[in-house]
């Protein structure tokens, strides 16, 4: 923030950095190399939806989007919207595990929407899940108004696997802008898709 | 990209918050140029005086603000709580953060049975989100509610309000110093350097009328800008979590301000309505803006705020209604 929104009391919106979206498929084929993680196939995009008609519309239109691809052979499956405790709506992308490229450009074109809609600001986080033979589960969180990641490994009963996480990091780290600011890696228990 | 936003920027706001800023310093300037003129009037050095007051005033001031996250804790009796303690605490705040792009302030929960919130803290870094556990567990707030309070203290957090609130109560504080220092020198230093006695006995209370009025106007001003500021806090926390209208119930809730609004039928109600004097004398007190209690408060009226918040209510539900707005 400016010295004149300080002085003012002002506060601008963050708008989104999207394009780091697309450096997911080959930090996907990193992680597998390195750790034996593969994409579960889901991903989802996570917004607060603010109050008002304009929104029901675009949600309405980001639908529509995402179901287009129903129509395609070996297209994407049925997207879900949900909303988590937090209130946060939770747009769920699932595609086969392969299908990583598919499943990123899905979820780039819900946020285009979203932001081309005006609503850049309120997105929150974009999470692709992956998780190895031994069933661990480890998901790549993506900030929008920093553009980096951060890996987030959940464990039972909200604890998170910190060490996986760090691992993550390392081997991640010349494909990924990763979020260096280990305080702003919030965890996202129970997110859909996950 | 055809990027467009609907937060409207509030012009108005701005520009009373600049008036009352602007104002805060002339009042100032005055002060001190009226004391060096007094002072050079009776042939008595200012400068020193000046100098010293400053150096008292802005070192308490400074302290106050450098330990503002510790005394205000204090005060309070809170306790820092980890993530583990306050899971759904700490999990709004992380996503309001990540929403608004700023760092997480550290949170403490209050044992104060009173439903409130505040934040302090020098900077970003040191700063402090205190909740009440009257507002946490007795209030009834939703967790939408609850997050609609958190935006606002987060907001004060962003708009650096510890400082900013700081700053302009220094030019009080050095004006009530200067007033004091100027007084002692005169009582105890005046007779010393052969001034005449009636010259004296006219500067002091020139001096504590000059005082009187300086520090009148500059407290009327501090609190006026003060509940800017929360003007401010209330405007950029709804457009945070798009959500205006959980932030007016929470308000009304904390407030107590649920009781205002009718269970009973207006029909049903009607023919009573000559016994409802005191309510509706009540109403029209709180209503505020012209009200003696309001020019004091530190905090804008009820009214005044959910009128505000009405405001982005509407805006929100109007798509691109200010394509270039910043705000």
């Amino acid at each position: 923030m400016g010295f004149l929104d300080t002085l003012f009391g002002r506060t601008k919106p963050v708008q989104p950095k999207l394009d780091d979206l697309f450096g997911l498929p080959s930090a996907a084929i990193q992680l597998e190399a390195a750790m034996g993680f593969k994409p579960t196939g889901s991903g989802s995009v996570s917004f607060r939806a603010p109050e008002g008609k304009p929104f029901a519309d675009i949600q309405k239109e980001v639908l529509e989007l995402l179901a287009m691809d129903d129509g395609k052979p070996g297209g994407g499956l049925p997207v879900e919207v949900t909303k988590d405790t937090y209130g946060y709506t939770w747009l769920v992308s699932n595609h086969m595990s392969d299908e990583i490229e598919a499943l990123v450009t899905d979820l780039h074109a819900v946020n285009s929407a979203l932001v081309d809609g005006g609503f850049g600001p309120q997105l929150l986080c974009t999470l692709v899940a992956f998780t190895d033979d031994s069933h661990r589960r480890l998901s790549l969180v993506y900030l929008y108004k920093r553009g980096t990641f951060y890996p987030f490994a959940p464990l039972s009963g909200n604890n998170r696997d910190n060490a996986l996480e760090l691992q993550a990091k390392g081997i991640l780290g010349d494909d990924l802008r990763m979020e260096q600011d280990l305080t702003r890696w919030f965890p996202v228990w129970g997110a859909p898709g996950l | 990209m055809a990027t467009q936003t609907r937060y409207a920027p509030d012009r108005g706001l701005t520009v009373r918050m600049t008036a009352t800023m602007f104002l805060l310093g002339l009042v100032f300037v005055a002060f001190v140029a009226l004391i060096i003129g007094i002072m050079t009037a009776a042939h008595a050095s200012g400068a020193s005086i000046i100098l010293v007051a400053l150096i008292f005033g802005g070192g308490s001031a400074f302290a106050s603000l450098f330990f503002s996250d510790k005394i205000a804790l204090a005060a309070a009796g809170a306790r820092e709580v980890s993530p583990k303690e306050a899971p759904e605490l700490h999990g709004i705040v992380d996503r309001l953060c990540a929403l608004a792009d700023m760092e997480k302030p550290r949170i403490a929960i209050a044992p104060a049975r009173m439903p409130n919130a505040f934040a302090t803290g020098r900077n970003s870094k040191n700063s402090v989100l205190c909740v009440t556990e009257g507002l946490l567990y007795h209030s009834g707030l939703t967790q939408e509610e609850l997050e609609g309070v958190l935006a606002h203290e987060l907001s004060h957090v962003a708009h650096k309000d510890v400082q900013v609130m700081t700053y302009a109560s220094l030019l009080a504080i050095v004006a009530g110093l200067l007033v004091r220092f100027a007084f002692y020198s005169e009582l105890f230093g005046g007779g010393r350097r052969g001034n005449n006695d009636g010259n004296a006995a006219l500067l002091i209370p020139l001096i504590m009328l000059a005082s009187a009025v300086v520090y009148a106007i500059s407290f009327l001003l501090i609190r006026l800008l003060s509940r800017y500021r929360e003007l401010a806090a209330d405007r950029s926390g709804a457009l945070l979590t798009q959500n205006p209208s959980a932030l007016m119930s929470a308000l009304q809730k904390v407030s107590g301000g649920m009781n205002q609004i009718p269970t009973q039928d207006l029909r049903a109600a009607e023919p009573l309505n000559a016994f409802y004097f005191a309510p509706a004398m009540k109403l029209s007190g709180g209503n505020g803006a012209g009200s003696l209690s309001a020019i004091f408060s530190t905090h804008p009226s009820l009214d005044k705020r959910l009128e505000q918040l009405q405001k982005i209510q509407r805006e929100l539900g109007q798509p691109g209604a200010d394509p270039r707005g910043i705000q």
